[in-house]
């Protein structure tokens, strides 16, 4: 099987992030590989065990960005793609799916490109759905049960109500859910191979596409108003006086 | 401003958030809920009663179940001919994906999970949190429609009107059977509680749950058995206050990483965020994971043995204490003054 998992390089997930001057800042916090794609990358991985085949990563950003590149490699993956260009700075969603959409096309022959549901910096979660929509392959979102026989890729998706057990053909786009299961710790064979291979850049002149055009704009980010609550620490000589005191002050506020 | 909402359902049963979407579009002019499913047509009624000014219905045996494809292509279609200014669907699963196909079908952005919306001249200004909440972004769409998910208990349920009635105009859909590459092979049901989003009360539990000291586990039990038999005693302790208030349990990473309770119940930046009236944290000592996917909700009350815990720097009342005296007293407290 040919097999592709998009991944995007975040913040880590414990970074305090704020906005300075209309720019977002985040300390001196890791760069990591967005945590929903290394679900992506572990069901590749075990999609690739059990039928055999190959694993690209493809990364979308900066050519400083290989982290997360770095991460998936060292999980598994076979080899890697970045795509970085000039023209592809603050694209939104639709514009990013295109490019991803395109570079699936270029490689050729995929049979399964995974996702993560979304990704931890713009909670957006709608790049799997849309690059399903441009390459015209059906979308599997929100997997949390993967398996394969023969063409057809069947998934369990984890909804508001419980699963709902949906099946294609491939070609297809999945998406992943944390329910999947625990992504493997890169091994440190692992590391030294992701410490040197060398990753491919491609622009979009490579891609044979030009620079697609943004229709959202984010004009101003601010940081959230503070909460101003001063917690009242409730005491009292038993748990019994303390919860009585406790159930009565959360009743007075009137959100029972 | 003519907008388009999309009312999501299960098998019939409407999301709340498909009722606060329509409020939210009434409050921009014209609105046009649209249904689609299969025997749904009691949707309409509802949609009515909840200020819809038209609806849209298609009821087909090929959109008895959700499948992207098939729901966003008849969107997408029917948007095309009539031109909304705007569509908005509730932030759900399948609310999102359908956002999302048929902003590219119809060559437009989504704005996804907004919590504020305000009309600025002839276009929509939206606020959305991101970083799960640590940051507000406005967004703004140059095209149309402009798409836009809401996020459920954001936007006000509007007044219901019971009886009114408006026009019903029945659709097809834009797919045939042959058409359409996924099948539904079927459901398994989720455990039985509120759901997390949905919740306007939760009782969550952190690792503390899993440390009271005065039981006894029973023998045979490995270390991780031994721990996971104690945060499932804890864990009771949390429903059962759950249970009193008609709340939904929620639960820490670091509880669903150590096995406690599944993901379904993580609160938090990698699980889901969310903004009940009351949120009470056991044995959660708030990481800024945690923080960011609960820190709105109104009322927000800390249980916990550290005086430090950074979840009391969000919390309006704070016990510092043993939760495993204090839950099953608090649990007993409102029985008796809700008369449960």
């Amino acid at each position: 099987m040919k097999i592709v998992a998009c991944i995007k390089q975040v913040p880590d997930s414990a970074a305090k992030v704020v906005v300075e001057n209309g720019r977002v800042f985040w300390g001196d916090a890791p760069l990591v590989i967005n945590p929903w794609d290394e679900f992506a990358v572990e069901a590749a991985l075990q999609l690739k065990e059990k039928h055999g085949g190959t694993l690209t990563v493809i990364s979308v950003g900066g050519e400083n960005e290989k982290e997360a590149i770095k991460h998936a490699l060292a999980m598994g993956a076979d080899d890697a793609i970045l795509i970085a260009d000039p023209a592809l700075s603050g694209l939104d969603t639709q514009s990013i799916a295109q490019v991803l959409a395109s570079a699936i096309q270029k490689i050729g022959g995929v049979d399964v490109a995974f996702f993560g549901r979304q990704a931890i910096d713009s909670d957006s979660g709608l790049t799997p759905a849309q690059t399903a929509r441009l390459l015209n392959w059906p979308a599997l979102t929100l997997a949390a049960v993967i398996s394969v026989e023969a063409d057809t890729i069947k998934v369990d998706r984890a909804i508001e109500e419980g699963r709902q057990v949906v099946s294609a053909k491939m070609p297809a786009v999945v998406s992943l859910v944390k329910d999947y299961g625990e992504p493997r710790y890169p091994s440190f064979m692992g590391i030294r191979k992701a410490a040197r291979a060398e990753v491919p850049v491609w622009s979009l002149a490579n891609l044979g596409i030009s620079a697609p055009t943004s229709v959202i704009a984010w004009p101003e980010i601010t940081n959230p108003p503070s909460r101003n609550v001063v917690c009242e620490i409730i005491t009292g000589s038993s748990p019994e006086e303390i919860a009585a005191t406790l159930a009565d002050k959360i009743l007075a506020e009137k959100v029972l | 401003m003519k907008t388009w909402v999309y009312i999501d359902h299960f098998k019939g049963q409407a999301m709340p958030a498909s009722w606060e979407a329509l409020g939210a579009g009434k409050n921009l002019g014209t609105v046009t809920a649209v249904i689609f499913g299969q025997n749904v047509e009691a949707l309409a009624k509802e949609a009515f009663e909840n200020g819809a000014d038209e609806v849209l219905l298609a009821d087909d045996v090929t959109l008895a179940d959700y499948r992207a494809e098939a729901f966003s292509s008849s969107l997408s279609k029917l948007a095309a001919a009539a031109s909304p200014d705007a569509i908005f669907l509730p932030t759900t699963t399948r609310g999102r994906e359908i956002a999302a196909m048929a902003a590219i079908d119809l060559k437009t952005g989504v704005m996804v999970d907004v919590t504020a919306i305000e009309v600025q001249g002839d276009s929509i200004v939206v606020t959305r949190p991101i970083y799960a909440g640590k940051l507000l972004s406005k967004e703004t769409c140059s095209t149309r429609p402009q798409i836009v998910t809401l996020r459920g208990r954001a936007f006000p349920k509007p007044a219901t009107q019971a009886g009114r009635t408006s026009t019903l105009t029945k659709v097809s859909p834009a797919m045939s059977e042959a058409d359409i590459k996924s099948k539904v092979e079927g459901y398994t049901t989720a455990e039985a509680g509120v759901s997390l989003i949905d919740a306007s009360v939760i009782v969550s539990g952190g690792r503390g749950v899993s440390n009271n000291p005065a039981l006894t586990p029973p023998g045979g039990l490995d270390e991780k058995q031994t721990e996971i038999w104690r945060a499932q005693q804890g864990f009771a302790l949390v429903k059962e206050l759950a249970s009193v208030l008609g709340a939904a349990v929620g639960a820490s990473r670091a509880a669903v990483d150590a096995g406690y309770v599944t993901y379904s119940h993580q609160v938090g930046q990698t699980g889901k965020v969310v903004s009940p009236d009351l949120y009470i944290a056991n044995g959660i000592s708030g990481a800024i994971q945690h923080l960011a996917g609960m820190r709105t909700s109104k009322v927000i009350v800390a249980v916990n043995k550290d005086t430090d815990a950074p979840i009391f720097k969000v919390a309006r009342y704070g016990v510092v204490g043993d939760l495993f005296q204090i839950l099953p007293a608090l649990t007993a407290a409102f029985k008796q003054r809700l008369g449960k």
